[in-house]
């Protein structure tokens, strides 16, 4: 039995080692400074870079982080509040119901109620479509590391006169706060890969575009656009694009291990 | 000694020393339906060590806990019945909560030092009331360690987690932590029932000391340690204060035969 724990935990592992490997293989000799600085070339042409994705999809992450955060780490704060209320278990049994949600259904949903009434695909259409998506995952996350704050503490503050307020603060979301950043973290990264939503509302950009009321490009898109073409120089840049997407994905849950190591070692139990 | 208290105390001479007095008068208290405490009267003297004692269950912490109030915050909880620091009602609704609780100080059963510097720990409280200079911090937070007797133990690593000491440590200093507050009234919750025999001898001085200064109500499933630590013994019993009077008397000569029985371990 311990044998074949120990197996799986191997297994477990061992898709993420040889993805890794296998882009670095494909990928890296594409990589060059021209890659993140300059556009992506015609049809054929070889060079050219991927920098209006690159920056495209920092854009859609921070649009869906002002949308999922906020209202994610609010509705958390709610649920652990006001644990028994009938509207805490209606909001949590729903949170739940959108996590397991196919990301290709927020995509249409969003196209439905942001694109097809303006008759136009934007930025901000994706930025909201990986917001939605944010909102369940930031959620549940706050709402449990709010809820491992032990009682003791919030005695132990309120019994040396600390008003209930600031205790609220200053103990039981300071000590969860290393954990809700986590979280919100982990749904970052979650949602910077997301291909579906973005198809029917980000739609892709081949040129230069910061607006939020024009479609654009995206990293996923991006590859999906290359990787389904014929020539073997956008291959290589597929490859390339998902270095550099995955490069982002690790540098973020890299972040996140990091702020759940708070100052003072292990919280208390 | 710099000025610590703004909350307001007896300031004649003859006031001073029934500072800290706790009386108990017919007090009930209910969670709901179930009522934990029935009647209670008692009336502990200023600067004495008081020890609840009784089966589990039987309502020691929810006395402790009416006392600075703590219970409150449990939805569904009422009283009956008043119990008072120095003559004024707790439960006056013109009394400041916090003001009574920097008044009285709490240690629970398990120590629960914040995820802080041993210092921020023990400046806490103080920090609260306003004491922002940080010569005047430096002196209570070392004061109120080596009240505890844990100053020379942490001196040199006082910006260090609190987390990364002993249990009987982490305990002295949460000890530490609500003397800053320079109480007049310390209640402990069973603080030594999670520590080995020193540390447990350790707070037991610690509680001998501190009785000079300031009422201790410490609550014990030990009966060797209630016998040694307490001058007042207080026997609780499904709720109800079976027997209450000085130490030795309840030990040696109890009254009450439900007393005698829990004692000499019949039950409990
Ligand atoms: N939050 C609560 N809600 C409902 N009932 C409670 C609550 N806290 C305590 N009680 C009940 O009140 C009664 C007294 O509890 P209390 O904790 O005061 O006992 P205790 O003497 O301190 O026991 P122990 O020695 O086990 O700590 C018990 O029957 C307990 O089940
Ligand atoms: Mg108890």
């Amino acid at each position: 039995m311990i044998g074949f724990t120990y197996l799986a935990a191997i297994l477990a592992t061992l898709p993420l080692v040889l993805i890794l490997a296998h882009l670095v293989r494909k990928g890296a000799s594409s990589l060059s400074l021209a890659f993140f600085t300059h556009m992506p070339g015609s049809v054929g042409e070889p060079g050219g870079g991927m920098a209006n994705a690159i920056v495209g999809t920092l854009m859609l992450i921070g649009i869906a982080s002002i949308i999922g955060l906020p209202i994610g780490i609010g509705a958390g704060l709610y649920l652990a509040e006001k644990k028994g209320t009938p509207l805490a278990s209606t909001v949590r049994f729903l949170s739940d119901v959108l996590n397991g949600l196919p990301s290709i259904v927020m995509g249409i949903f969003a196209w439905e109620v942001l694109v097809r009434p303006v008759r136009h695909f934007s930025a901000l259409a994706g930025g909201v479509a990986l917001g939605a998506m944010m909102i369940p995952l930031v959620t549940r996350t706050t709402e449990e590391m709010l809820l491992v704050v032990p009682t003791s503490l919030r005695e132990a503050a309120l019994a040396l006169g600390y008003p209930k307020w600031r205790t609220s603060i200053s103990v039981v979301l300071r000590t969860a706060l290393a954990g809700i950043v986590t979280g919100a973290l982990v749904a970052v990264a979650r949602i910077a890969g997301e291909t579906a939503p973005l198809l029917f509302t980000a739609l892709g950009n081949q040129f230069w575009s910061t607006s939020v009321r024009e479609p654009i490009a995206a990293l996923p898109l991006q590859i999906f656009t290359y990787a389904i073409n014929a020539y073997d120089e956008w291959h290589r840049q597929a490859w390339a694009g998902a270095l550099v997407l995955i490069t982002i994905v690790l540098i973020i849950s890299l972040a996140a291990r990091f702020a759940t190591r708070s100052r003072f070692g292990a919280p208390v139990d | 000694m710099t000025a610590v208290a703004p909350v307001a105390r007896p300031a004649s001479a003859a006031a001073a020393n029934t500072i800290g007095t706790i009386e108990a008068r017919d007090f009930s208290f209910w969670y709901g339906k179930k009522q934990a405490l029935k009647g209670i009267s008692m009336k502990v003297p200023p600067r004495s060590v008081t020890a609840l004692i009784g089966p589990s269950g039987c309502g020691k912490s929810t006395f402790l806990r009416s006392i600075n109030r703590l219970n409150d915050l449990i939805p569904g909880v009422r009283h009956e019945g008043d119990l008072c620091l120095d003559s004024n009602s707790v439960y006056n609704p013109s009394l400041d909560v916090v003001a009574l609780r920097q008044r009285v100080g709490m240690v629970f059963q398990r120590w629960n030092p914040f995820p802080k510097s041993i210092y921020e720990n023990v400046a806490y409280g103080p920090r609260i009331n306003g004491i922002a200079d940080e010569a005047s911090l430096d002196e209570i937070v070392e004061r109120s360690l080596r009240r505890t007797a844990i100053w020379d133990e942490v001196k040199d690593r006082l910006r260090t987690s609190a987390l990364g000491l002993s249990g009987g440590q982490q305990q002295r200093v949460c000890i530490a932590r609500a003397l800053a507050n320079q109480p007049e009234v310390l209640l402990l919750d069973e603080p030594a029932s999670a520590l080995d025999p020193s540390s447990t001898q350790r707070i037991e001085e610690l509680v001998y000391e501190l009785k000079r200064e300031l009422t201790i109500i410490i609550v014990t499933h030990n009966l060797q340690q209630a016998a040694r630590a307490s001058e007042y013994t207080a026997f609780f019993f499904t709720g109800e204060l079976v027997e209450f009077g000085p130490t030795e008397q309840i030990f040696t000569s109890p009254r009450e035969e439900r007393t005698e029985a829990y004692i000499t371990g019949r039950f409990g």
